[in-house]
Order: structure tokens, then sequence, then C-alpha cells
């Protein structure tokens, strides 16, 4: 039986590399998977980075993916987790012709409604952020684009699991083998 | 750590080369990388440099230097096409786990992404093909790079690292102290064995009625040969092996039933699907060993003895898998195990075999037909070396006839392209083979196809008086793919029949003693003298032109649906 397809959110904490954006990747390109988004940040501990990437795909490919992933030699650890597993919020920017608000009463309803805020003002266009989850974002996309979007963009996915990812005893343990 | 001297990024290159106990290395030279050839003259008596004829060759005999000495390969060039030349064989290195340590020169810093001269985004194009590499733009971190490569490319499963230093940082100068590298924050060399792991392999180990194992490299990269034939004779468990396990334990060994795969033997890979439980030792279940995985001994319990935590149950599903270098783990588990005899179980390998000898093995041994058969020509070569020499294959059917039929009496004697499978690797990777040791004979054996992908590799052999006999078997095809044609494709020969030039006369244009055989009464001879004769030979044998290899598991198959014919 084929394994259902479903979101997972991978994290991946890292030495700071200047190859490792592609060495990571490049692990997606060879098997054909496109990566639905990539962020890169600092994490909780000094000089440890992190990745976030978003895929849709079975466990048992994402947890060789991660297999793959974590032999790669600058990469501390790697996880994957399901959307119930973690906590995350995505950013998106909605430009709109300022005239809209004038001419169609309901846009102001749904911005209200949609609890974005109000980034900028002026008399040809305005923008507004929304961060939520996947769902809301899209929401607000789906509300405002039968208005005309002058643009839209949405951030990587950002998230944190709801259980523990201990980096700190993970280095600790790389130590220890000295 | 060493004193501290004020030296050029090129100096710190060679000196750090020196401090990793390397003295020899492959390459080529080219303008960025110019810095340490120009050191490496200064230094020429402590640091052998084998110019090759092509940098892929130098990178097939950094492999085949490696796999035979068990140190790591070195293979060195210049940027751009220099670097790009390299790639086919850090690839192989990569898919076959061998230590290697690849350094290219760059075009110099302020010239990075420029599209200057000879550049190219050699990181880039390698990152997928390497364990590990990095673009060095300052002399002062040559040191520690050089140590962490040489760490990375020997330690836990090792690969190929490449190593890209722009031009300036080879000019500058440093103050040069070297340390060995001893462990890298992040990288986790061999994982930790669970104890109660050893247990679980054990007790499944001694609860079974027909266990068979698989063994593959990891025993030979883990030095592990004394642990592993203990485990064998002690368990008297069936032992088969892939392509690049074979030379592990000696081909007579009544323990060893043969090779799985492909074009393995008929006993074992049926009996891969009877088995109930399957112990693969330093393997990876590649697709060729497999076949369907849907059918891959689905009833068996299935241990895995592995270093890299990637491959389990990556192809196949491990019931217990026993992580750790192999030598420590099998030594782990030897006294855990009860001695056992598996008579029966045995007796079903022989009566398989019998039946392998009987419809394949004897005629490809023996010919009643007049055509040479590669399989003889292998067979001429055992009653000669009585299985004491390193044989180095191509890709191909040669292949597949020497690896099936060649006797191995001792550790690290084959060498070949098993993942990659990449064509032109004998004739270089022979050479890197011969001088990781010397003391050995080292017999290549060709195809007219791959021969001459590299075929310029004889200038290196000539130049350095190599002694390596190189056996090309000529049927004037590229024979495997002739084989998938006509039994796949209608007999529609597509673009595999070759017209080959004379190939002695090749030879002995590079001063290469060399003789070609066509008839059977004078095989024997032939082969004799070539063994017999100090330095480098060449033997062109014409065989039949349509033979095809059996047995054969076609693509997509089972294991169990081997074909004899």
């Amino acid at each position: 039986m084929e394994e259902k397809k479903q979101y997972y959110t991978i994290s991946v904490y890292t030495e700071n590399n200047i190859g490792l954006v592609n060495r990571i990747s490049t692990i997606f390109l060879k098997r054909h998977v496109n990566l639905l988004s990539m962020t890169a940040s600092e994490s909780e501990i000094e000089d440890v980075y992190r990745f976030t990437i978003l895929v849709k795909m079975t466990e048992d490919k994402v947890k060789k993916i991660v297999g793959q992933i974590e032999k790669q030699i600058e990469v501390i650890k790697a996880y994957y987790h399901t959307d119930e597993e973690t906590i995350s919020q995505e950013t998106a920017l909605f430009k709109v012709a300022s005239k809209l608000l004038f001419e169609e009463p309901q846009v102001q309803n749904i911005i209200k409604r949609s609890g974005a805020t109000i980034v900028t003002v002026n008399k040809n266009f305005f923008v507004i952020s929304k961060t939520g989850r996947r769902i809301e974002t899209e929401a607000l996309y789906s509300a405002l684009k039968p208005f005309g979007l002058l643009q839209f963009v949405r951030s990587g996915r950002i998230a944190v699991t709801k259980e523990a990812m201990n980096i700190s005893d993970v280095l600790k343990d790389f130590d220890d083998l000295d | 750590m060493s004193k501290t001297v004020r030296i050029t990024g090129a100096e710190a290159v060679i000196r750090c080369l020196l401090e990793e106990d390397v003295d020899l290395i492959y390459g080529y030279p080219g303008g960025a990388i110019m810095p340490v050839y120009d050191e490496l003259y200064k230094y020429q008596d402590k640091l052998t440099h084998v110019l090759t004829r092509h940098e892929q060759g130098a990178t097939h005999a950094a492999q085949g230097y490696a796999r035979t000495s068990g140190k790591v390969g070195v293979a060195i060039a210049t940027s751009g096409p220099g670097a790009t030349n390299l790639v086919t064989g850090i690839a192989d290195a990569q898919i076959d786990s061998t230590p290697m340590v690849c350094i290219t020169g760059q075009v110099a810093s302020h010239l990075l992404g420029s599209d200057a001269f000879q550049e190219t985004d050699i990181i880039g194009i390698s990152t997928p093909v390497t364990k590990w590499n990095i673009q060095v733009t300052k002399a002062e971190d040559i040191p520690e790079v050089m140590a962490k490569a040489f760490y990375i490319a020997r330690s836990g499963r090792p690969g190929p690292v490449l190593v890209d230093i722009t031009k300036d940082a080879q000019f500058s100068e440093f103050d040069f102290s070297y340390e060995k590298c001893k462990g890298v924050r992040s990288y986790k060399a061999i994982p930790k064995t669970d104890p109660q792991s050893l247990k679980d392999a054990a007790a499944l180990i001694n609860e079974a009625e027909k266990p068979m194992i698989v063994w593959g490299q990891g025993v030979i990269l883990g030095e592990a040969e004394a642990e592993f034939k203990a485990f064998v004779e002690k368990t008297n468990i069936p032992a088969a092996w892939t392509i690049l396990g074979v030379s592990a334990l000696e081909t007579k060994h009544e323990l060893n039933v043969g090779m799985v795969g492909m074009h393995g033997n008929y006993g074992p890979n049926k009996l891969t699907n009877e088995c109930d439980l399957l112990i693969a030792i330093g393997m990876r279940f590649d697709d060729r060993v497999t076949g369907n995985l849907e059918t891959y001994a689905r009833q068996a319990k299935v241990i895995h003895f592995e270093i890299d935590p990637a491959e389990i149950s990556k192809n196949v599903y491990a019931d217990v898998a026993v992580m750790g270098n192999v030598k420590t783990t099998l030594e782990g588990i030897l006294p855990l195990v009860d001695a056992k005899k598996h008579d029966t179980w045995l007796a079903e390998f022989k009566a398989f075999d019998k039946i392998e000898q009987e419809k394949v093995i004897q005629e490809e041994l023996y010919p009643s037909k007049d055509g040479i058969s590669m399989g003889e020509v292998i067979r001429n070569i055992n009653e000669v070396t009585k299985g004491d020499a390193v044989v180095v294959t191509d890709v191909g059917q040669h292949q597949m006839m020497a690896i099936r039929y060649a006797d191995f009496v001792k550790s690290k004697s084959n060498v070949t392209s098993g993942g990659l499978g990449t064509m032109g690797f004998a004739l270089p990777a022979a050479i890197g083979a011969k001088m990781g040791a010397q003391d050995r004979q080292v017999i290549a054996v060709i195809g007219d196809g791959g021969y001459q992908m590299t075929i310029q590799e004889l200038g290196t052999i000539f130049q350095n008086n190599i002694g390596v006999k190189i056996v090309v078997l000529n049927n004037e095809f590229l024979g495997m793919v002739r084989q998938w044609q006509e039994l796949f494709f209608e007999n529609r020969y597509a673009s595999t029949e070759m017209t080959n030039p004379n190939f002695v006369k090749i030879a002995e244009g590079y001063n290469i003693p060399a003789n070609r055989v066509k008839e059977r009464a004078h095989l024997a001879n032939a082969v004799k003298t070539m063994l017999e004769t100090d330095g480098p030979y060449f033997l062109e044998v014409c065989v039949e032109k349509e033979n095809n290899v059996f047995p054969m598991i076609p693509t997509g198959a089972s294991v169990s649906d081997i074909r004899l014919s």
C-alpha cells in the first residue's frame, strides 16, 4: 500500500559553513523532490545554525532524507516533524491598490477580521502583513484575490517543536567521543 | 604540534601531505596549481608525483592505490577543466567508499565569480559526490583544512574529499604549524554500538535454521577479515559476497558460497529467498544485489552490521541493526554465538552450485566451441597466480567474468568500479593498485571498450615503468550492452560494435612488450609469459564475439528468478 504523503517540517542544526545550503538542497535535488520552503537562521545555541525545511512526502521518504542530511559532516542533527508536532508560522505580505479601500467596502472588513497589520499606506497602494499558520495566510489570500492583488509574497515556514530538541546534549555527545 | 615556520600556502600543502604520511600523489599541473607544483619540484625526494595523462586517470590511480594499500589516495589538478576532469573519479570513490583527497587549484580569490580563465565552481559541482569539500582562500587556513580533509576521508565510512585552494592562498606566506585532526564536532565517524543489538543479533543467529551471510567491502575497509572469518567458521553459516567484498574471505573457503546479485552465483541468489535469517555485513543492498526489493528475502529476518546509520533500512528493513565498525562488532558478537553445523542447509547451496557448474561454469571455463571464452582466460590466469594476485577490472562483461572466476587468497586483491560502473577505470586504477602493493602481481582485466576510454595512461605506465599486466579481452563489442540488446532489445545492436585499432602496436609504441592471442592453443603460454615478464606487459586476447554472461537476474526481477541461459 502506498504510504500517505503529508507535510513535514525538517529542522537541521548545523555548523556555519559556506557550502551547506547547497549540500543540503542537493540531497532533495538528487531525489527529484521539491522544497516547499527553506529558511536559515541562528538557533538557540551560539554558533549553531538552523535550517527549517518544509516538504510534502511519505514518512518513509522523509526519514531517509533526514538520514542523508544528518550524514553530512557539518550537520549536527536533523529532525522531522508533522504539523501536529510543531508550532509554525509564516508571514505573508499583500500589496493592494489604495482605491480598493474606498471602492470595495468588503476589503476593509476582510482586513479587520484577518488580524493583519498595516505596514504602510500611501495614495496608490497599501501593504498589509499577516503572520500565522499556512491556513491563515491562505485564507486571507483567497479573500483578497478576487479584488486584485498588486503583489503577494509569503515567507518560508519557521517552526519550533512541541518536544525538546536537545542539541546541547548532542553536541556534548560528540565531545565525549574524543 | 609541529614547530612553527614561515612558508607559503603552496609549501604548506606539501608539508601537510608529508605530515599525513603521504609519499605518493597523482596529478596533472596547470595554471592555478603551479605554486604547489613548484614546491613538489623542491620536495621530490620526499614526495613522488606521478603525472597521469588525464586528470580522471589521477583519481582512478589514487583510488587503486587506496584500495590495495588501505591508505588515503591523493589526486591533484588545476582549476577549471582540471577540476571537472576529477569528477568521475570522485563520484566513483564516493559510491564505493574509497578514501581519497583531491586538491584543486582555483583562480585567485579576487577573481572568484568573474568567469576568469579556467574558473569553475568545483565546490558546487563536487558537492553531491564528495563526503566533504571546502574552498580555501587564505594560506593560514590550509593546515587545519588539510588535517580535517584526511581525517574525514579515512575515518568512519571512507570517501572522497575535495580541497579547492585559490592561487593567492598558495602564494601568500604565513606561520605554519601542523596538528593532526582528531575529531570534528558535528561528525561521528563511528556510531556507538548498542550492546543490546549484539545480544539481539546473537539470539537470532543462534535460533536460525537457515542463516545466510552477505558481506561487502565493509569487512575490508574495517580491516575485519580475521574477525569475519572467525565468525563465519564458528557459526558455519554460508557466506556470499558483493562485488566489492570478494577478497575478504578466500574464494575456495568451504563456507564461501559465491557472489550475490545480477551476475552472481545461482545458489546464493536462489537461497536469499529461502533463508530464515539474512546477515548483512558491511554492505548496502545495492539494487544490483537485491533485484526487485518487493520480492527480496521477504521471508527472512535481517541483521545489518553497518557503520553508516543512513544505510539502515534504506533499501531493506533491518530487524536488528548492529552499528559500529565491523571489526569491533564481529569481535563482540563472536562469544555470543553458538558453534553450529548447518550441513543440510549447506547442501542446498552445493546442489545449486552443481546445477550452475553443469549449465554455465563448465562451458565457460572449458568451452566446447573454438572461440576463446572470457572465463577460460581467467582460469588460465588463476592457474599461474594460484589466486595470489591483485585483479583490477573495468566495467562490463569481462568484469563480471573476472570477478566470478578469479581466485582470491588475500584481502585487498580486487579493485573494480562497483557502484558507479565507470568504464575506463581499470587501466589507471591498476597503476595505483600496483604502486600500493609493489611486491604483488597486479593484473588489469579490461574490455576493448573501457580500455579505449583511458588508453592514454599507457604513457604513465611507460614513463614510470609500472609493472602492471594488462589483459584486454577483445570481443569487438561493448559486450554487456550488446548482451542486453540481444536479450531485451531484439538484437538491435545500436552502436555497440567497434572497429578496433591494432592494440599490440599501440602498446609497442609505448615500449610495452605486447602479444595477441587468437587461438586456445597459445593462451596458456601467453599468460605464463606475461606473468613471468618483469615490468609492464600487454596481452590482447581475441575472445568469442557474442558470448553472454550468465547467470543473470534481469532488471526488476526477483533474485530467485535468476536465469541460467
